[in-house]
């Protein structure tokens, strides 16, 4: 039972955390949304899942098992848990020093840096091929600790991309549509190759880990690398829905409705 | 035409309803043909141990770019037909067009130059399917461009005995 301490502990901060800055939140604010509520809590059950016990023991001999971690800490958490608007619930709910704080942070020169799609994407992405083509994946495998420090890369790097790309998060600085979808579409497109790459090369990885199965090995690859690459579209689907959907209401209150214009000039 | 019929005419955009369209017909068939080709008949192969990395890296860049594609049409879509900017022949023949160039691309690109995967393998005359897949784009190119074609005479005629 010991291995459930960390999902439990963690997934109670975050909806500890949350709850706690909704019951801070001044009622002269307009009411939050129950849609945020619901997001983030799904978005940290996706965290739980992830390192619960069935399946943080098999990933450290099954690599299909580690994949599915990787999908619901990197991908499909974040998307939950950017749904929430964390920063601003946090925002509303701080005192007022704690506003500025918070801003200030938020338009300082390091976070600009790191929270720019680009930097975001190479963090996100860029990690999982350091991890997937060096020692560090066979390494991650045998040592607890470097495990558990590539969990926590999978799930801030997720979060700082999505929250990068879209979201109802203020993100000071985030650049254009035109940047926003090269980047979704390049970081998507490195994923679906890397997944690939390693379905490719799964029999040479297998024997590179040494281990004694080794057919049984390139197998479980070839199985991980797939749901890698579709479990990818899933996340970058839902993402781009995000992003457009952020898009296409903006432009409703940017312009006047052509149909209103038009009953203006008939009459 | 009435007057309201006549505001139609004019708030119309023919040629974002092609190109709009368009995106969406490519990135409807490269759905259509994941699902039917890759899963349901699984004549196509997810990597069939002829590809280069490169051909890989940009297998994977349009995979992803076609979804994005898919997306980004239907919110495209949507928005030109809350502004009343939609005009459906326009949209149809841009469908086709997009349509049949994905289908050539797929045919002629992802095929034969990248070499990404075969339309079928374990058969003799593969040169018949990728002679039929290559014909079927260019015939919907062709319906499209048609389409496309008299969409936009027809709506020109209707401005200028409006205006």
């Amino acid at each position: 039972m010991t291995g459930w301490w960390v999902p439990a502990l963690l997934g109670g901060a975050l909806i500890g955390g949350y709850g706690w800055a909704l019951f801070l939140r001044p009622s002269t604010l307009p009411k939050w949304s129950l849609w945020r509520t619901l997001a983030w809590t799904a978005g940290v059950l996706a965290v739980v899942i992830a390192l619960s016990p069935p399946l943080v023991e098999p990933a450290h001999h099954d690599h299909r098992y580690h994949m599915a971690q990787h999908l619901f800490l990197g991908m499909y958490a974040p998307l939950g848990l950017v749904l929430g608007a964390p920063l601003t619930l946090l925002l509303g709910a701080l005192p007022r020093r704690g506003q500025l704080g918070l801003t200030r942070l938020l338009r300082s020169g390091p976070v600009h840096a790191v929270s720019h799609p680009i930097s975001a994407a190479v963090l996100n992405i860029g990690g999982m091929f350091v991890l997937y083509l060096t020692p560090l994946y066979t390494i991650s495998m045998e040592r607890q600790e470097i495990h558990w420090l590539v969990l926590a890369h999978f799930l801030l790097a997720g979060y700082l991309y999505t929250w990068s790309i879209a979201g109802p998060d203020p993100a000071p600085r985030r650049p254009g549509m035109a940047t926003r979808v090269t980047v979704l579409i390049l970081a998507a497109g490195a994923h679906a190759f890397l997944a690939k790459f390693l379905y490719a090369n799964s029999a040479q990885f297998a024997d590179g880990h040494g281990h004694s199965h080794s057919h049984d090995e390139a197998a479980s690859m070839e199985a991980a690398a797939q749901w890698m690459y579709y479990g990818g579209d899933i996340a970058e689907v839902a993402l781009a829905v995000m992003l457009f959907s952020w898009w296409y209401r903006r432009r409703k209150s940017s312009q006047k409705p052509a149909s209103a214009l038009a009953t203006a000039s008939t009459r | 035409m009435t007057q309201a019929q006549s505001q139609r005419v004019q708030q119309v955009d023919h040629r974002r309803s092609v190109w709009v369209a368009a995106l969406l017909g490519a990135a409807i068939m490269a759905a259509v043909d994941q699902i039917v080709f890759h899963q349901i008949l699984a004549w196509h192969h997810f990597y069939d141990r002829s590809t280069s990395d490169i051909a890989l890296l940009s297998d994977g860049v349009l995979h992803a770019a076609e979804l994005v594609m898919l997306v980004a049409g239907i919110f495209l879509m949507a928005d030109l037909s809350r502004r009343q900017a939609l005009h459906k022949a326009s949209a149809w023949g841009g469908f086709f067009l997009g349509a049949g160039a994905f289908q050539i691309f797929d045919g002629v690109v992802n095929h034969k130059i990248l070499r990404l995967h075969q339309i079928r393998y374990d058969v003799d005359n593969l040169l018949l399917y990728d002679l039929v897949w290559n014909l079927a784009g260019a015939a919907l190119l062709m319906i499209g461009a048609m389409i496309t074609w008299r969409a936009g005479r027809r709506l020109k005629k209707a401005r200028h005995s409006h205006v």
